[in-house]
């Protein structure tokens, strides 16, 4: 925060440190981030909730990210999301229950020479195949 | 920093890389490292010291070569062969042929026409140099151009070279670049000076032309903005880059450090008065923030919301001062402009487009990955010669290019030239630079429904049109895919779409619904063949 | 007019008429008796142009300009009405309509609203694009006011109003996209903010029911009962 001058301007900065620390940003941080920038608690609520990036909840155990980019979504990764959502009755953007798995899209991972790409917990695993990705990430969750 | 110390700089590094009598290049961008290319470095690195090579082997990670599928690739010089699909368990063999039989099972012919075909300026350094080492980057000729500019150049002389140059902008309008920067000099500065601002963003799904860019070569852009800012008067700048972009993101981290280490950041560059800082600024998954008063606005860290213009950053922009925003293929032209002369640069492209453009080929394409071709090429050469075709013998259908503000062109456009008027013609965009190859198996509705449903949700949802509007589009469209639309569904489509193009605020409304006009205007018999016959 | 301001005369639909350099073409049509129709806009609070209602011709520019926003020029002409402009605004309006329940009959400003009043005046009789309907939260945490996001056009007035004028800044837009919706403080109950000053200012701003003042809704309904046949003409379209 310091580091960050106390600035108003400083408050994407600001919600990018937190999400990095803790993972997600809740509510106290919001809290504390209105007070230590002066930024009125609704506007900090409306910035963080403006950009997809930040997120409001905590994360499951595993995540994974599937592309919708052009190049991936014309690949197949729109079957890939539909088998995972089925699969674990969630969808896009949640978390299972048992907080062991969040499935999450991403606008484009740049990563489209090698599409269909995935992210899963991390590593992006690019040609995906659809028919198999379930068994994949299964086996990622008994891990 | 004079150009008697760049130039020593420039010769100790070129002495040690001399030393050395083998060199290899393994590819470390996105693109391979997805396909562990890191892993296969380190067995390389592991191999060349069992081997005992070390004195005579030099390996290193550099940015992305280019084709991308068939990573990881690994280049091996002097010998000028080009690995391709390498796995750590190949390491042993390639350090083995070194100077002796290559490796021919691994081989990836440079003679292609994908590496024929393309001209490379903005993307002369990718795959060859390390991107973490500015003495690289200075050995192959980089800062030179901003001690030129610095110190034998006024700044009016040198907005003149990039006027005569005739080069636009690439982030996806194609705005004169050179009339831009002068709009800036010639505004008054605010308490605050002036700021230049490098567009990052890069928020069209299907492109990576940037990110690659920034990965394989970032003190190109840093040279770029510090001349735009000699140019412009301004002593400001920051990189607003996607937060997807780690590896970007770590790397201008990297070359800002180094470039302020050796004086060509800070005050007093090169000796001079000229002083210019550049601080980071992430984005945080908006598209519409790659809009310029949405940027501005983000970079203040509010609500990515667009503004009406006038005024134009260039008057009015960030903190209310004028501020210069380039694309970063914008700027990464520009070291190159200077030192080769606008003569030089305008000789290539077309007589309105000048220059070279980056494209992210992508989608149903023998060979995806990175090109740089010049303007004025077809549509066809980049698709059938440099993509290498359609795999598995499937037939072309349409190409997408300028992504969600852009439009499908059909085959029988394909001999068309690559520039801005002819694809605008064509109802789609040069855009940033994606370009999407799609086959007979994709559903041009479906396609259209894709992109909108992308736009409604980068709606930042300031405007009447564009947030309700494009939503409505969207439904309209899932529900003719669902296979219960209506003949007049698509007339409302239509009303929409003209409603939305001309009266939306930003960039992002007027443009939504390319992607729908232009597969009304090419395939509308798909659409039809969709409807409900209405009995 | 003080002497050192300089004056631009101008031409809107080919009367010629004078302003200040600094005016906007919606204040000075306003001043010379010229309807361009509004809803984001308000004097007294900044001018954002995101309603798009007030779009005008401008003689030799492609693009039609938000007259709420865009400054005079010397010798501009500008055409406030034409076929094309009018049918913009009706779509526009009718997209106001689709993308939220707005069911005037049941509406507590039924009457005194400015999105009602605006499709009658441009003649709207009908809505032709699909409904859109989301069923929103209504607020009723707070013991004075009421916010029903069901009626909300997102026009920001009540934001700006809260954030210029009373210095509070309870109110913000949250989300994006027609997503986006009006939040108090933390998105939390309305009752519940420690930044609200209960001034009512924002009740008062805002051009549809949306946000309400408690315990007035009844009487209001029932006064103005000639307006319902229009409003069941729109609701009947919505069942075909
Ligand atoms: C919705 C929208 C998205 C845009 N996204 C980008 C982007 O991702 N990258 C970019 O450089 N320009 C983008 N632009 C264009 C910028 O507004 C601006 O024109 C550009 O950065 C100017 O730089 P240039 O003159 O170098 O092209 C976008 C524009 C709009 C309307
Ligand atoms: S056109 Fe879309 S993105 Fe641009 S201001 Fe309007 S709602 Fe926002
Ligand atoms: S990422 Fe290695 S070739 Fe593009
Ligand atoms: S009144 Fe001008 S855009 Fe709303």
């Amino acid at each position: 925060m310091r580091r960050l001058g106390y600035k108003p301007h400083a408050l994407i900065e600001a919600l990018h440190t937190v999400q990095e620390t803790f993972g997600y940003i809740d509510e106290d941080a919001l809290k504390y981030l209105s007070r230590a920038l002066r930024i009125p608690l609704s506007q900090v609520y409306g910035v963080a909730t403006f950009y997809h990036y930040f997120s409001m909840k905590p994360q499951g155990k595993h995540t994974c990210v599937v592309c919708m980019g052009t190049a991936c979504y014309i690949k197949g990764t729109g079957q890939i999301l539909n088998n995972l959502e089925n699969a674990y009755s969630i969808k896009a953007g949640e978390t299972t229950p048992d907080g062991g798995l969040s499935l999450l899209t991403a606008r484009c991972l740049g990563a489209c020479g090698i599409a269909p790409a995935v992210v899963l917990d991390g590593v992006v695993i690019g040609h995906a195949d659809p028919a198999h990705f379930n068994a994949r990430v299964e086996e990622k969750l008994k891990q | 920093m004079t150009t008697d110390e760049l130039q020593q700089i420039s010769t100790i590094e070129q002495e040690t890389q001399g030393q050395y009598q083998h060199h290899v290049c393994v590819c470390v961008a996105a693109g391979c490292l997805s396909s562990q290319a890191d892993v296969v470095q380190e067995s390389l690195a592991k191999e060349i010291e069992r081997q005992g090579m070390g004195d005579k082997c030099h390996i290193k990670g550099v940015g992305c070569m280019g084709l991308c599928s068939r990573g990881p690739l690994v280049s091996v010089d002097p010998e000028g062969v080009l690995y391709q699909n390498v796995k750590p368990s190949d390491s042993a063999e390639i350090i083995e042929s070194l100077g002796k039989e290559k490796v021919s099972r691994l081989e990836c012919s440079t003679e292609i026409p994908f590496f024929q075909h393309q001209k490379k300026i903005v993307l002369e350094n990718s795959g060859l140099i390390d991107p973490n080492r500015i003495e690289e980057y200075i050995a192959v000729g980089g800062y030179g151009s901003l001690v030129t500019c610095l110190t034998e150049m006024t700044p009016s002389e040198v907005i003149d070279e990039i006027i005569k140059s005739g080069l636009r902008g690439r982030g996806g309008a194609g705005y004169p670049t050179g009339l831009k920067w002068s709009m800036v000099a010639k505004s008054r500065p605010g308490h605050n000076g002036k700021y230049i601002v490098c567009n990052a963003d890069e928020g069209d799904p299907g492109a990576f032309m940037d990110r690659s860019v920034l990965e394989s070569d970032p003190h190109r852009i840093i040279e770029g903005m510090t001349i735009a800012a000699y140019a412009v008067g301004a002593t400001n700048g920051y990189i607003y880059v996607r937060a997807e972009y780690p590896l970007a993101i770590k790397r201008l981290r990297n070359a800002i450090r180094q470039a302020s280490r050796l004086g060509l950041l800070g005050n007093e560059i090169c000796g001079t008065p000229h002083r210019f800082n550049i601080e980071l600024r992430l984005g945080a998954g908006a598209f519409v923030c790659g809009e310029e008063t949405a940027l501005l606005a983000s970079i203040e860290g509010k609500r990515g919301t667009p503004r009406p213009r006038p005024p134009f950053p260039a008057e009015s922009g960030l903190w209310e001062a004028p501020t210069l925003i380039n694309n970063v293929e914008t700027f990464a032209n520009i070291a190159t402009v200077i030192r080769n002369g606008s003569s030089w640069f305008s000789a290539i492209g077309t007589e309105k487009s000048k220059g070279t453009k980056v494209f992210a080929l992508a989608g149903r394409v023998e060979n995806t990955g990175l090109i740089e071709v010049p303007m004025g090429i077809t549509l066809r050469e980049i698709i059938f010669e440099i993509g290498g075709g359609i795999p598995g013998g499937a037939r072309f259908k349409a190409v997408q290019t300028g992504g969600p503000s852009g439009g499908c062109i059909p085959e029988n456009f394909l001999d068309a030239p690559v520039d801005y008027e002819s694809l605008n013609r064509l109802g789609s965009i040069m855009g940033s630079g994606g370009m999407i190859v799609m086959d007979e198996t994709s559903n041009m509705v479906d396609v259209a429904k894709f992109f909108m449903d992308f736009s409604r949700s980068e709606s930042c949802g300031k405007c009447t049109p564009c947030r309700v509007g494009t939503a409505v589009m969207y439904d309209l469209l899932a529900r003719i895919t669902d296979g219960e639309g209506r003949e007049q569904d698509l007339s409302m489509l239509e009303e929409l779409c003209d409603l939305v193009k001309n009266t939306s605020l930003c960039g992002l409304g007027q443009t939504a619904p390319n992607p729908v006009l232009s597969t009304l205007r090419y395939f509308r018999e798909e659409y039809n063949h969709q409807l409900v016959s209405s009995e | 007019m003080s002497p050192n301001v300089r004056v631009k005369t101008l031409k809107i639909d080919g009367k010629d008429v004078s302003a200040r350099e600094d005016q906007t073409i919606l204040s000075v049509a306003r001043e010379n008796d010229i309807f361009i129709p509004t809803l984001c806009q308000m004097d007294g609070l900044t001018s954002v142009g995101a309603c798009r209602l007030c779009l005008v011709e401008i003689k030799g520019s492609a693009k039609l300009q938000a007259a709420c926003v865009t400054e005079v020029q010397e010798g501009m002409e500008v055409v406030t009405d034409s076929e094309r402009l009018h049918s913009y605004r009706k779509m526009l309006i009718e997209l106001l309509f689709v993308a939220r329940n707005h069911i005037c009959s049941v509406c507590v400003s039924n009457g005194h609203c400015e999105l009602q009043s605006l499709a009658q005046r441009l003649g709207i009789t009908h809505i032709h694009f699909p409904f859109r309907y989301p069923k929103l939260a209504v607020d009723l945490s707070h013991d004075r006011f009421g916010m029903d996001n069901n009626r909300c056009i997102r026009c920001g007035r009540c934001v700006r109003v809260c954030d210029e004028i009373e210095g509070a800044h309870t109110w913000d837009l949250m989300g994006r996209g027609d997503a986006s919706q009006i939040v108090c403080d933390l998105n939390q109950p309305w009752g519940s903010s420690e930044t609200c000053t209960s001034c009512g200012k924002c009740v008062h701003v805002c051009p549809t029911g949306a946000l309400f003042e408690k315990g007035k809704s009844s009487s209001e309904m029932s006064k103005r009962q000639e307006f319902l046949p229009y409003l069941t003409l729109m609701r009947g379209d919505h069942n075909e």
